[in-house]
This record gives C-alpha cells, sequence and structure tokens, in this order.
C-alpha cells in the first residue's frame, strides 16, 4: 500500500540498512530496479528488532520505514511495537540491563540498579538472581548473567544421541509408521496441555489445505521455567532432527521456530542447528510477551500482528499459522521424538528446580516420581510452600507434598519452585498477580480487567472479590492466561 | 492502432489482467480512475511492472519497476522481443496468420541482446529477461503507455516498439490482452473521434479516401481538402514561416502548454488574429484580439465525451454557465452565422445524429441507448450491436483479411544530448493535483499546490551541484533558463531531474524544453531536456 499516510520521521541510514537487511533492499543498488513483495507483514516483528538492534530503540522514523516497506499501516505498526515489552518506543541508550525481579530471582534477592530496567522471568532460574545485557549497535549483542551454566541431572533427553540416526529411521517407517511409533509411546504435549502428539500430527497430516506448518513453541515464558531454554542450549540438534520428523509425519512443507527473546545462548545454538539441516526451518525471535506462548498468539506475533489469542475453535490443526492447518508442539515434546524412534521411549519429564534449594537446575525423572524424591535430590529446605507449574500454576502446602508427579497433577511446564521457612510468600503471590496484570494482552475483558482487579483486591485482602474474580476469569478468558491468572493467587493465598 | 486511433481493451479486462505493463506511464498519478481498475486487478493477484526513468508512485505500487534511461525505450522494447523470440514464449501461428513483416522485425531487433540493452537502457539484463518472461507467458496481458512513450521526438517509433511485442505474442484482439494508450482527460478520446486530428474526419475516417469525404462533402454541402490538415506542432511552424497568421483555439494553452515557451509566446503574439475560446483568460487568452467566454463541458453544457475505453458517455447540464458565457456549440453556430453560414439552432442532440448518419462507428449509438447502457463502447455500428469490448478480434479469425504489420524500429537517442555544459537530464510530467498548465486546477487554493514548481533533485545530484534541499536554483537549457526551488527527492537516481508543468506563472517548465518534434505525431519531445544547474544570482 504506497498510498500510506506514512510518519513525517525519516529513518537513519543505519535502521534503513538494519531493516533492508531483515527485508530486502527496495532498489537496486545502480538504482535502475525496484521490486516490491507483497503479503510481507508476518517481516514486521524482525525488521522493528533489527531496527533496536542497531540503535537502542524504535524510532518514529524507523517505525514508518518499516511501516512503509512492509505495507503496514503506521498505527497498526505502533500497534504491533507497543505489544512487546522489550521493544521500547522511547529514547533508550544502546545499552541496557534487564534485571529479573521475578519469583526465583526474589527468593534470591534481586535487585534492580540505578539505570537499569525490571524484568519478568528471565528463564534463568537455577542461576538467580539473573540479569540480560541488551547491547545496540553495528554488532549487537546480548548476554544472559550469569553465563556459567550448572550440571543438568537426567540419563535420557539431555544425554546426546546419535545425530541423523533418528530421522533415517522416520524415513523408513514413513509417516504412517512414525506416527503409529508415537502413538504406541503415548506422547503427550510437555507444553501444559498434554494433548496426545500423534493424534495431533495426524489431524494435520489429513487436512487438505496447504501448505502445512509446523512450529516449535520455544517461547518458554512461565515464570520458573528454563527447560526448553536448557534443551535449545545442549540439544538444539535432536530438536531440529525432531522437527524435520514431525514435519515428515504431518506432511508439512515448512517449520518455524519461536524462541523468546531473552534466550540469545539458544538463539545461538538453534540458529546453527537449523543452518545444517535440510528442512525449511525458520527460526523466529520473540520481543517480551508472555501471552506470545499460547499457540495462536504466537501465530499472531508471526504473521506480524499483536500477540492476541485467537477464538478456538477453529483449532491450529485446522486453521493455523496464516490459516492453515498447523502442527504446534513444545521444544521438550519435540526432543522425545528421536529417542523414541530408536527405542527409548521411557515417559521421562523435564523440571525445574529452583527456589531455596540446594541444587538448583534441571532434573529429568520419570512421570510418577514422588515429589518428596525430587525435592530430597535437590536439596530442597523444608518447604513452607512449593509452586508447582509456575505462574499459572499452584502453591502446595507443606502438607500437600507427598504426591506422584504425573499427568494427574498440575506440572504446568514442570516448574518446582521452593518457597523455605522465610520466603516472602505473600510478596510472591503479590508478584504473580502483578504479572498478569502486566501480561494480560488487554483482548478480552475478563481477563484485561480481571487481572487489574485481582491486584487491587489483594493489597485490600479481599477474599470474597478474589474468589468471584477468579470464577470469572477462569470461564470467560478466551485463553490460558486469563483461565489461570487466578489459579496460583487463590492457591497461595490459602496457605497464608 | 491499426487504424483506429484507440486502446484495444476495456477497465474489466484490466481488472481481469494477470499481467499490467505500465510502460512511460504514471498512471497513479496521471490517470487516477484508470489506476483504480489497475488496482483491483493487483489486488486481485495481478502482476505490475513499471517502466520508467523515474520509480514514480505509479512504480511504488510495482511488483517490478524497471528505471530505464530517458529515450531508451525502443532499445529495452527490442531486447524484450529479442528474449522473447530466443525463449520460444513468441505466437508462431497468431504471427503467421494474423501479421506481416515478421521476418525483417526479428532481424531488426537481433543485435539487442539483454546486455546490449543493459549498456544502453542502465536496465540490468536479468531485470529486462524478467519482463520479457512476464510479458511472454502472461494469459491475459495489458500493455498501457502514455506520454513517456509519445513526448518524444520518435513517439510513432515508440509505440511501433511496444505494438510489435503484442503482435509477436499475440497478446492483442482477444478478451483480456491488449494495447492500451491512457488518455489525459476524460474526452481527448473523444476530440480524436470527433475528427479532431488533421488526417482524419470524424469516426477515424481518412481526408484521402475519396468515398469517406465525398460523403461528408454531399452532407455538409462544401469542399474538403484531401490534403491534411496541420497537428498542432505544425501551426507553430506555419505562424514561424508566416503561413498561418490567424488561430482560433478552442479550450487550450498553447502559450504555456508548448515545448519552448519562449517561443511559442512570440509566435502566437505575431498572429494577425488569435481567438481563443476558453472557460478561464488563459495566458494565451490574454495574448487573444477576441476571447469567447465559453460554458464548461461537465455541468454546464449537453453531450458525449469519450473515455479511454472508447466509451460514449452522455453528459447533461445542471446548472446554468455564469453570465455571457455560452456553450462550445452555440459558439460555433454563431460564429458560422456571423460568417454567413445558418447552421440553425444549435442543440448537442442534432449534432450527434448528424455524426451517426456520417461516422459508421457511432451508428448504432442512439442518446437512449447510451443511456439505457450506461453508454457504450465504439465501433456500435447499429442500434442491435452491444458495442466492442476489444477491438481487432478480427486477427483471430480463421483468414485474417488485413493482416497487421510489424513495424521494426530503430534506436534514435533524445535530440536534447548530454555533455558537459548541459550535464543533467530534465525529464517533465504531472502531478496528481494538477492538471495540464494549471488553467483548471490552480483556480483553487490548495495545499497540495505547496511547493509543487520545484524541481526535484536527486539528493546525491543537489550535493554535487552545491544545491541545497528547499534552497533557490538557477535551471539552464539550450534554450532559456528559470529559476525555480529545489528539492531532494529520493526515488530519482543521480543524473535525472524532475519537473512538472502545473505551475507557469511560478516556474515556467516550457522555457527550457526542446520542440523537436516527431514527424508523424507533432509532439513535442518534452520528456528529455539537458539542463545545467546554477546559483542563483
Amino acid at each position: 500500500m504506497p498510498d500510506l499516510k506514512l510518519i513525517d520521521a525519516e529513518a537513519t541510514a543505519a535502521e534503513r540498512d538494519a531493516i533492508d537487511a531483515v527485508v530486502g533492499v527496495e532498489v537496486s543498488a545502480d538504482g535502475r530496479v525496484a521490486r516490491r513483495d507483497r503479503h510481507r507483514r508476518q517481516l514486521l516483528l524482525p525488521a522493528l528488532r533489527a531496527a533496536q538492534r542497531r540503535v537502542g530503540w524504535v524510532t518514529p522514523g524507523a517505525l514508518g520505514y518499516a511501516s512503509r516497506r512492509l505495507d503496514v499501516p503506521p498505527a497498526e505498526a505502533y500497534g504491533v511495537a507497543t505489544f512487546y515489552a522489550m521493544l521500547s518506543l522511547e529514547e533508550r541508550p544502546p545499552d541496557v540491563l534487564h534485571v529479573c525481579t521475578d519469583l526465583a530471582c526474589r527468593l534470591k534477592g534481586a535487585e534492580v540498579p540505578e539505570g537499569a530496567v525490571a524484568s519478568p522471568c528471565l528463564g534463568l532460574c537455577e542461576l538467580a538472581p539473573a540479569s540480560l545485557r541488551v547491547t545496540a549497535g553495528e554488532e549487537p549483542r546480548e548476554v544472559q548473567l550469569p553465563e556459567t551454566r550448572l550440571p543438568v541431572h537426567g540419563d535420557r533427553l539431555l544425554k546426546g544421541f546419535p545425530a541423523g540416526e533418528a530421522l533415517a529411521r522416520a524415513r523408513e517407517l514413513g509417516p504412517e509408521g512414525v506416527m503409529d511409533a508415537i502413538e504406541q509411546a503415548g506422547l503427550l504435549g510437555r507444553g501444559g496441555a498434554a494433548f496426545p502428539t500423534a493424534a495431533k500430527w495426524r489431524a494435520v497430516a489429513g487436512q487438505p489445505a496447504r501448505p502445512h506448518y509446523l512450529v516449535c513453541n520455544a517461547d518458554e515464558s512461565e515464570p520458573g521455567t528454563f527447560k526448553d531454554r536448557v534443551l535449545m542450549e545442549e540439544e538444539p540438534d535432536a530438536i531440529v532432527e525432531a522437527i524435520a520428523i514431525a514435519m515428515l509425519a504431518a506432511d508439512c512443507e515448512k517449520g518455524y521456530v519461536y524462541i523468546r527473546a531473552e534466550y540469545p545462548l539458544a538463539h545461538e545454538r538453534m540458529r546453527d542447528a537449523i543452518a545444517a539441516s535440510d528442512a525449511d526451518i525458520e527460526l523466529r525471535i520473540g520481543a517480551g510477551a508472555y501471552v506470545c506462548g499460547e499457540e495462536t498468539a504466537l501465530f499472531q506475533s508471526i504473521e506480524g500482528y499483536r500477540g492476541e489469542p485467537r477464538n478456538k475453535p477453529p483449532f491450529p490443526v485446522e486453521v493455523g499459522l496464516f490459516g492453515k492447518p498447523t502442527v504446534v508442539n513444545n521444544v521438550e515434546t519435540l526432543v522425545n521424538v528421536p529417542h523414541i524412534l530408536l527405542g527409548d521411549a521411557r515417559p521421562t519429564r523435564l523440571f525445574c528446580l529452583s527456589g531455596n534449594v540446594a541444587r538448583p537446575g534441571l532434573y529429568e525423572r520419570e512421570l510418577g516420581t514422588p515429589l518428596r524424591q525430587l525435592l530430597d535430590d535437590a536439596g530442597a529446605e523444608p518447604a513452607k510452600a512449593v509452586l508447582l507449574g509456575g505462574a499459572a500454576g499452584t502453591f502446595l502446602g507443606p502438607d500437600e507434598l507427598d504426591i506422584a508427579l504425573d499427568f494427574n497433577v498440575t506440572l504446568g511446564s514442570g516448574v518446582v519452585m521452593v518457597f523455605g521457612a522465610d520466603a516472602d510468600l505473600r510478596g510472591a503471590i503479590h508478584s504473580i498477580a502483578e504479572f498478569f496484570r502486566e501480561e494480560s494482552c488487554g483482548q478480552c475483558v475478563p481477563c484485561r480487567i480481571g487481572t487489574v482487579r485481582q491486584v487491587e483486591a489483594l493489597h485490600r485482602n479481599d477474599r470474597p472479590v478474589l474468589a468471584e474474580l477468579a470464577q470469572v476469569m477462569r470461564d470467560a478468558s478466551i485463553c490460558g492466561l486469563g483461565q489461570t491468572a487466578a489459579n496460583a493467587v487463590q492457591s497461595g493465598l490459602a496457605l497464608l | 492502432m491499426f487504424g483506429a486511433g484507440g486502446g484495444t481493451s476495456s477497465y474489466e479486462e484490466t481488472r481481469a489482467a494477470d499481467l499490467i505493463v505500465l510502460w512511460g506511464s504514471n498512471a497513479r498519478e496521471a490517470h487516477p480512475i484508470f489506476f483504480h481498475h489497475v488496482l483491483k486487478a493487483v489486488n486481485a493477484g495481478a502482476q505490475l511492472i513499471v517502466v520508467d526513468p523515474r520509480r514514480t508512485p505509479s512504480a511504488q505500487w510495482a511488483d517490478l519497476w524497471l528505471g530505464l534511461d530517458v529515450g531508451t525505450d525502443i532499445p529495452l522494447a527490442n531486447a524484450v522481443g529479442r528474449e522473447i523470440i530466443a525463449a520460444g514464449l513468441h505466437d508462431e501461428e497468431f504471427i503467421a496468420r494474423a501479421t506481416t513483416g515478421f521476418d525483417a522485425y526479428r532481424a531488426s531487433v537481433e543485435p539487442w541482446t539483454l546486455e546490449e540493452a543493459e549498456r544502453v537502457t542502465g536496465v540490468p539484463a536479468d531485470a529486462i529477461r524478467e519482463l520479457a518472461h512476464a510479458y511472454g507467458s502472461a494469459e491475459h496481458a495489458q500493455l498501457c503507455w502514455t506520454l513517456g512513450i509519445t513526448e518524444h521526438h520518435n513517439a510513432v517509433d515508440n509505440v511501433f516498439a511496444l505494438i510489435n511485442l503484442a503482435l509477436l505474442t499475440g497478446k492483442v484482439g482477444k478478451w483480456g490482452s491488449g494495447l492500451q494508450p491512457l488518455r489525459g482527460q476524460n474526452n481527448v478520446q473523444g476530440g480524436g473521434d470527433m475528427g479532431a486530428i488533421p488526417n482524419k474526419l470524424p469516426g477515424f475516417q481518412d481526408v484521402g479516401d475519396d468515398a469517406a469525404r465525398g460523403k461528408f462533402e454531399a452532407a455538409w454541402g462544401t469542399t474538403i481538402s484531401p490534403e491534411p490538415g496541420l497537428h498542432l506542432t505544425g501551426m507553430f511552424e506555419a505562424m514561424e514561416h508566416g503561413d498561418l497568421r490567424a488561430v482560433y483555439v478552442v479550450g487550450e494553452n498553447p502559450a504555456q502548454g508548448e515545448a519552448d515557451q519562449l517561443r511559442a509566446e512570440r509566435l502566437l503574439s505575431g498572429l494577425d488574429h488569435l481567438v481563443v475560446q476558453d472557460l478561464f483568460v488563459t495566458r494565451t487568452a490574454e495574448l487573444a484580439d477576441v476571447v469567447l467566454p465559453a460554458a464548461a463541458t461537465l455541468g454546464e453544457a449537453e453531450g458525449t465525451v469519450t473515455s479511454s475505453e472508447r466509451r460514449v458517455q452522455r453528459v447533461r447540464k445542471a446548472v446554468e454557465p455564469p453570465a455571457g458565457a455560452r456553450d462550445d456549440v452555440e459558439l460555433v453556430y454563431e460564429l458560422a452565422r456571423r460568417l454567413g453560414h445558418d447552421l440553425g439552432s444549435p442543440h448537442a442532440a442534432d449534432v450527434w445524429e448528424e455524426l451517426r448518419s456520417l461516422s459508421p462507428m457511432h451508428a448504432g449509438m442512439s442518446y437512449t441507448r447510451l443511456e439505457e447502457l450506461g453508454g457504450i463502447q465504439w465501433p456500435c455500428m447499429d442500434e442491435d450491436d452491444p458495442g466492442a469490448l476489444f477491438l481487432h478480434g478480427r486477427l483471430w479469425d480463421a483468414v485474417v483479411a488485413e493482416r497487421a504489420p510489424f513495424m521494426p524500429v530503430e534506436y534514435d537517442p533524445p535530440v536534447d544530448l548530454l555533455d558537459a555544459d548541459f550535464p543533467l537530464r530534465l525529464t517533465t510530467g504531472r502531478r496528481l493535483e494538477s492538471f495540464n498548465t494549471g488553467v483548471q486546477s490552480n483556480r483553487y487554493g490548495s495545499p497540495l499546490h505547496v511547493g509543487g514548481e520545484a524541481i526535484l533533485l536527486a539528493p546525491e545530484d543537489g550535493e554535487r551541484y552545491g544545491v541545497a534541499d528547499g534552497s533557490r536554483v538557477r535551471v539552464v537549457s539550450r534554450r532559456g533558463s528559470v529559476e525555480a526551488p529545489a528539492r531532494y527527492d529520493a526515488t530519482l537516481r543521480p543524473g535525472l531531474a524532475f519537473m512538472n508543468l502545473h505551475f507557469p506563472d511560478l516556474v515556467a517548465t516550457n522555457v527550457l524544453t526542446i520542440d523537436a518534434t516527431d514527424p508523424q505525431s507533432g509532439t513535442a519531445e518534452f520528456k528529455a531536456t539537458a539542463i545545467r544547474l546554477e546559483p542563483v544570482a
């Protein structure tokens, strides 16, 4: 739409170059040929990210230039840019320190120094307190602090595998054979919903509409969760091979990996692994939005819109990314695939141990492992509460810890966060409520208003109103964010 | 073309096209109504390719823009033709059945390899190949052009170069594909239809054709010269030679609209007698001995107009003209009466009925039918004829009685050559909100007019010649100089400058332009002027 009413501000040459590197040059270097590719709105977020990584923030000039190049009305581009916490539309120095002030880091005494920016969970909970240094410039850099990594505890998913063998096996088995094998192994989704993976693949494989897409959901943003980050850092080739196998099984033309912005090392490792693969896989990086972990919000984000979840049905297997049949699988789910095809179908799960424990980190355990045993393995302090499943999960009291970790309990994303005797549980509950208030996309009323009212009612300790809000959000919100926004608050309050 | 002066296709076909090529046309600004049909096609998935030295607003809508050097259309078209043949995308069956002269054409384009065309036009070979393959393989392709093709000293050759491409690929005379010279005003087509062409009588009947001429002579009770008259440029030449001493100008402002404006003013001022009939007191009217105030065609008069798709439409009188202004037909009748020929009482409907009786292509167009059908596209031979969506369907007959000839054409660069003294190529054109010399569009104030008289420069040229963005500069050509504000325009490549002709009272652009004219069409080379920039003293 070259007739857009554009912003008067001009992008600088540096910003234009950064955006052009994403969207292609407008006019050939000799000034003789110009091309206009249509339907490229999906490049909006990468373009805005590129501009910010070059100069530190999204200037009006850069916003206007990205709008013009991608035929997006500037008002809509502004709506997209302002959706993401890590994109700044106000001037900012090129070097910014994001300091995590979320649950695990609070337990470890996180403080935000002068000039730094407070951040929701950075997914580095086992190394709390954590931060992320973002440096814009000609050679932009993001560094997670601390840069050290802890040993992992597991003997299956994190133990490596012979590269290429599972894909070769998948080619022998053919799509049906692969799906049969996955079905027999009983693989359930590890993103939180525990949906049978093979059923999802079959549903997409059978759709006449084309193309089919596969999206690897690596937008791990649930406070307390870091398993997918560790997987991407440690086992990127396994993930990419798993994606290739899933694409083969569900007959997908193209795959996307959508990783949250806060994981620079994972970006690097996955980029390399994708480059080494033959499958048509594109890496997409988020820009700071918890809700984009919701699969339809993630589609919106890839497509260049605000990450606002869609109504379901239709479900993604029918109408997903770009309106086409789409498989969405979590990273951990996919990593199971090559192991299953190579004969190791043990049902393990990854648990993210953090908080008041002596040995925080990632633990791989078979389903059904007693929670007590896991806490002992990690050297947990005597707990006044354990948060299971993250901000969307549940607080367990000291007398609720004798349970087995299987799909009957809310494992969510595998968070096991221990609150010791001296921990500020009330502060954690308030923090969770504030997190949902900040991360609500604002699209549907129960969540937009409910998450704000929940914070207010907490300050008044108005339990009847909190209970009512919890019910309304659970019943009437469009997506899981609003539906779970009161879980931890309600279960936590019961322990006070 | 092929004897009929109109676009071959309809807007309806434009909307359904797979490929639209705008060659030397900035339709987005200059033909906004046509362009909205283009946009409908684009939005429905059609490919749009624009060939233009400037990356115009139209080009900014294009999937592919080719920025050739001004005046190198023939090398580009010939290279496209050569590539189409080389790739086997030409329609051999159509060529054999419906055309003549293919071998000579093939020989004439043979030297124009993609590489040679790149060297001469500046457009990279792969982009030329892309255009050739897109046009050669499109099912429904519309090839459209405007003044970028025709405002050259070799205008007709330029047009032939494009027609050759349509003949080569059989993209004319069938639904969906055609050739469209876009018309700059609602009734430019109608002017030609009615015989305002030196060698044509109404309905494109040749003055040299004894039978046709005889028919008109009988109807009008007079003798008509079989010799063609003069086109506008020829008239100025005749004024120069003293052969033309009296001129009657109707609705035109040649004092500012012609190339080499100083010469045009001098010649008009030197006439024995100049009559101007116009809505406004134009610059030309200021030079006139007699001014006849005219009513506006739209709204103040009855009659018809013809659009670019050959559609004749009724226009109706909605309001009375201002006191003293009279309908054009009425003025002509009155003039005739004063000259001793009483034509009766003036009624547009009567004139139209006479036309129908003399022009076979209009014969079926009664006012009633024009009203019922929302206009009719000529030719419409009788009252059962629905009109023609497209022309030259005969080329697809099993036996083609009158074949369409290929017209091999050679490259002939612009007359006004670039050299050390005049290093910049100035091209001229139109803006969306203005019309021609501004006689109509400068009557009202508009924020869109502000700064519209500027010369647009590539930022690199501004810096190179020390002309700051927004400063005033003297623009000098071999014929004269004007002072104008300069504005940087990043859509221009270095070496190319642009001016419009809309604000002649502020900046008389046509003082600069050259009146090198095409011998066949009489059009001057407005599109290619050599200039230099000088600081304002």
